[in-house]
Order: C-alpha cells, then sequence, then structure tokens
C-alpha cells in the first residue's frame, strides 16, 4: 500500500511539472496554431535564474524559494514574449517555418545555456523541509512533491480564473475555437497570441524552478526531456484545453511511475502506447475540438 | 443623412480578385453598394459570394481596391476594417459554442456604448438564455445571436452572409423581418439563396456568375425576368405577392420552393 501511495505521488509531482509545460504548449497551439519546439527553453532559462537566484541569497530559506519562483517565472514569460514578438509574429500559418525556427531556437538555447552555466548539472538545494518527508498511509513522501502539486493546482486555478473572468480570457477562449471569427469581430487577436504566449512562458520559467527543486538539479538539456513529455501530454489532453492538459498530465506522469516500478522501467515506452492508443482512438485528445 | 451622402455608395469594389489556398475564388469583380437599403450579391452556388464577402473584410488573400464610405480599406488588416464600422455576419452562424450567449456578445462589442437596448428588444429570446452555451441554441437562435454581434454596434454597413440558411420558414420570416428594421438604419450586402427574401428585402442585386459581376439593377426587376434567372442562377424566381416592393418590411413567412 505505502508503495502505491508513494508511487502516486510521486506521479502527482511529476505530473504538476508536465501541466506546467503543456498548459501554455496547448494553449499556444489552440490558439495560434504554433507548435513550439523552444517551449523547453523557457522552463530551462526560469530553472537557471531561479538557481542564481537561490545561489546569491542563500538556498535554504522559504523566502528565497519564493523569490526564485517569481523571477523565474518572469525570466520564462520575457523570453517567450520575445520570441512570439520577435520571431513567430511573422510567421503566422508558415508552419514550417514555424517548427523550423522554435527547434532552431531550442538548439540556440542550449548551445547558450552551456555557455553560461556549462554542460554539466548545478545542483540546488531548497529549504530544509523539501528533503523531508510526510507520511501518508505509511509511505514517507517527499515534501517537494507537495509543493510542486500546490504550484500547479494554483496556477491552473489562476489561468482558469483568467480564461473564464477577463475580457482577454474570453477573447483566447473564443480564439482558441475560432481565430479568424475572433479577427471578423474587430478585435486584434495579436495582442493575445503575446499575452499566451507570455503566461506561457512564466508557467513554463515556475516550473522549471520547481523542476530544479524535484530532480535536485538544473542543466540545460532539463526543458527538452520534459518537453517530449509535455507534447504527449498536449496531444493526449486535447489540443487548447486547459483542463484536458491538466487531466492527461496527471494520467501519464502516475501511469509513468507505475509502469516503471512494476513493469521493469517501461515507463516511457508505456507512455508512448497511451499516445499511440489516444491517436488511433480519440485523435481530438481526451478534451480538445472535434474536426 | 443628406441627400448627396445617401447617392455616395459606401461600397465601391474595383477589380476585387481574391485567392483561397492558391485557386483564383473572385476574379475581377466591381460594383458599388448604395448608402441606403438592401443589396442582394446572387449567383448559383460556388460562384464566389462568399469569398466576396471574405474579401472585402480580408478574410482571405485578396488584390484589387475596397472604398469604405470613400476611402480606401484593402492594405488594413481585417479588425481595422471591422472597427471602420463594418458588421459581418457569416454564413454557418459561426458563433463560439463553448462561450454563453452572453459571452457572444460583450465579445462583439466594441462601440463605447453598445447598442444592448436595441438587440434586447430585437432579440428578446437571447436575453433569457443569456448564461446558456452557445453551442446548444437552436440553428435560429444562434442566427439571432450571429445578427444580434454585428446589431451591437454603430456600422457603416452590414455584411450578411446567407442568414436564413437552414431554417425553419417561421425563423426565416423572423430573420427577414430583422433585416428589413436593421436596414432602416444601416445599409446591408446580403448574400441570400432564399429568392422570396430577396424579394421581400432587396432594392438592389449584383449577380456573380463564375467569380465574375454577370448584373447589377433591380432585385425586383432581375428576378422577375424569367430568362434571366434562368440563365445566372438556374431556376425561375417565384413571382412575389401581388403589391410587394424592394425594401417593404411588413414580412410575411418566406415561402418554400423559392430557394435556389
Amino acid at each position: 500500500m505505502s508503495t502505491v501511495v508513494l508511487l502516486l505521488f510521486t506521479g502527482l509531482g511529476l505530473g504538476a511539472l508536465y501541466f506546467l509545460v503543456a498548459a501554455g504548449l496547448s494553449l499556444i497551439y489552440g490558439l495560434m496554431g504554433v507548435l513550439n519546439f523552444a517551449h523547453g527553453a523557457f522552463l530551462t532559462l526560469g530553472a537557471f535564474t531561479g538557481w542564481e537566484i537561490a545561489r546569491r541569497t542563500g538556498s535554504d530559506n522559504w523566502w528565497t524559494f519564493l523569490l526564485s519562483l517569481l523571477v523565474g517565472a518572469a525570466a520564462g514569460a520575457a523570453f517567450a514574449a520575445f520570441t512570439e514578438f520577435v520571431l513567430i509574429r511573422r510567421l503566422y500559418q508558415r508552419h514550417i517555418e514555424q517548427v523550423l525556427i522554435t527547434v532552431g531556437l531550442s538548439l540556440a538555447a542550449v548551445a547558450l545555456f552551456d555557455g553560461i552555466w556549462g554542460t554539466d548539472p548545478v545542483f540546488i538545494q531548497g529549504p530544509a523541509w523539501f528533503k523531508e518527508t510526510t507520511e501518508i498511509l505509511g509511505a514517507r513522501v517527499p515534501n517537494d512533491r507537495f509543493v510542486c502539486i500546490i504550484a500547479a493546482v494554483l496556477v491552473l486555478l489562476a489561468m482558469v480564473f483568467f480564461l473564464k473572468n477577463t475580457r482577454y480570457g474570453m477573447i483566447i477562449r473564443a480564439g482558441v475555437e475560432n481565430r479568424s471569427m475572433v479577427t471578423a469581430l474587430g478585435i486584434d487577436v495579436r495582442k493575445a497570441f503575446t499575452l499566451v504566449f507570455t503566461i506561457g512562458g512564466a508557467a513554463a520559467g515556475l516550473g522549471g524552478v520547481l523542476a530544479s527543486h524535484y530532480f535536485g538539479y538544473v542543466s540545460p538539456m532539463l526543458g527538452g526531456s520534459l518537453l517530449i513529455f509535455a507534447f504527449i501530454v498536449t496531444v493526449i489532453g486535447g489540443l487548447g484545453s486547459l483542463t484536458g492538459a491538466a487531466i492527461a498530465a496527471v494520467a501519464v506522469a502516475v501511469l509513468q511511475q507505475f509502469a516503471n516500478f512494476y513493469l521493469g522501467g517501461t515507463g516511457d515506452f508505456v507512455v508512448v502506447l497511451a499516445l499511440a492508443l489516444v491517436l488511433l482512438f480519440r485523435p481530438s485528445g481526451l478534451l480538445g475540438r472535434t474536426s | 443623412m443628406s441627400a448627396a451622402a445617401e447617392t455616395r455608395p459606401i461600397l465601391t469594389l474595383t477589380g476585387l480578385t481574391a485567392h483561397i489556398a492558391g485557386q483564383q475564388v473572385v476574379e475581377d469583380v466591381s460594383f458599388t453598394v448604395p448608402a441606403t437599403g438592401i443589396t442582394a450579391l446572387l449567383g448559383r452556388n460556388g460562384v464566389g459570394k462568399t469569398s466576396t464577402i471574405k474579401a472585402i473584410i480580408g478574410l482571405i488573400d485578396r488584390t484589387g481596391a475596397v472604398e469604405l464610405d470613400g476611402v480606401r480599406i484593402e492594405k488594413e488588416p481585417t479588425f481595422k476594417i471591422i472597427r471602420s464600422g463594418v458588421g459581418y455576419v457569416p454564413e454557418d452562424r459561426e458563433v463560439f459554442s463553448k462561450l454563453t450567449v452572453a459571452e457572444n456578445l460583450r465579445l462583439a462589442e466594441r462601440d463605447a456604448a453598445p447598442r444592448r437596448q436595441l438587440v434586447e428588444e430585437l432579440f428578446p429570446d437571447l436575453l433569457a438564455r443569456s448564461a446558456q452555451m452557445a453551442g446548444t441554441l437552436s440553428g435560429g437562435q444562434q442566427q439571432m445571436v450571429s445578427l444580434a454581434r454585428a446589431l451591437l454596434n454603430t456600422n457603416k454597413i452590414l455584411l450578411v452572409d446567407e442568414p436564413t440558411k437552414g431554417l425553419a420558414p417561421k425563423i426565416v420570416a423572423e430573420v427577414a423581418e430583422t433585416l428589413a428594421e436593421a436596414a432602416r438604419s444601416v445599409p446591408i450586402l446580403l448574400v441570400e439563396q432564399n429568392l422570396h427574401v430577396v424579394r421581400q428585402l432587396a432594392g438592389g442585386a449584383v449577380v456573380l456568375s463564375g467569380g465574375r459581376v454577370v448584373h447589377t439593377g433591380s432585385a425586383l426587376e432581375f428576378l422577375d425576368d424569367a430568362e434571366l434567372t434562368q440563365r445566372h442562377l438556374g431556376v425561375s424566381a417565384d413571382p412575389g405577392p401581388s403589391g410587394e416592393t424592394a425594401g417593404k418590411t411588413g414580412l410575411e413567412p418566406a415561402r418554400k420552393g423559392a430557394a435556389l
């Protein structure tokens, strides 16, 4: 029983990280039709800037941790806004060029991070409480899992509130459904594009700081390794659906953890299998648009 | 509006050519829309009526000149063209199905003082359904939402694309009545397959064939000319009830068999 509980909470923690990356990816694709392969770079930058804050101000207290979350999110948001405004804006509806430029940016970003912080992982420590465990039904669950879960739930609630209760949220929801009709109502949808990129980048940057504590290190490849699973989550959840991304993130991560433990380390294979099944039997994803 | 302003066309298309995915769908179309009343844009299926409407507001790639109230707008992006005073009611309604009725309407508000009271008077049913998801409305109710979105703002022209398509006769009559009411204050360019509705509403007609303009003139005279309607629309239009005149607002339900 304790193993199941431990796997469940570890899966939920990992799912929280997947969600923080997938939420932005899903909204960006849903609204703009852009497959953003550079999204992992937003996460990595967030993780490194969070680590820099921790390194410079002392890594073992809560205030530093909270500050690193804010700075990591801001760095991810700024990088994402820059990417949309400078690179993507000229390439809407040109999907091949979008893929080329975002793949190129992700490679260039990794090289840049290598140059600044080196190719080796840098290790990070958070507040002492992170390394302690909490006993739940006999399982000793590392506390940093709870931090990831709580942060992801708060981000989900904030995004839902924003989407449901603000005019820009309404524009984004409408744009995900029918972008050209939003334009035909006299709305400059490009502002919503920049906003969605910025929000997605902030979530990824936040996810980067949390991922660095979850895994205990930051490396230039951190974003890329999480991005693969975030894409799977986005497709399974349904492109453009925030709720779908949240459900799929939890499902994928928990499935991955259980398969790794009970099926001889086949977690990644099982997740890809799940993706194949979804594409075969429900191509629009769990909560995505049907064409 | 002064007599001079009324005689000046509100919309002028000159050499409008449009493409979708590299395929030419509108070819060198030129016509004007007067500043009052309803002008029907007619033609068989697939001749480029909807594409012409979309090309006017820049939803598809086009070349040529588009002049709104004397100002060239073809270089402007769609949202600016709409903001310059164009109301657009698309074919198939295109309401946002996952937004509520109220949200659909709020999204369309672009004036500082949107005409909510007018919309509530014209479509009282929508007020009662304001919290309902637009995707769960009937086709007729969705058309009301689509019309209401355009009527919320003060426009120089309304572009209305097949507003009665797929609707029950009673709803067709209601839609036609709404359009007649709207046309008292704003000129309308109307794409409509239901010739009885055209006969009831339209003063002028522009007829397309093969992506080109093949006839312009009075809507009634066109519809009364069996040879012309047969040649350009492929049907003989039913004669309207005696005494009907273009722009008449005392409407009767559209008759079965009038559609192309």
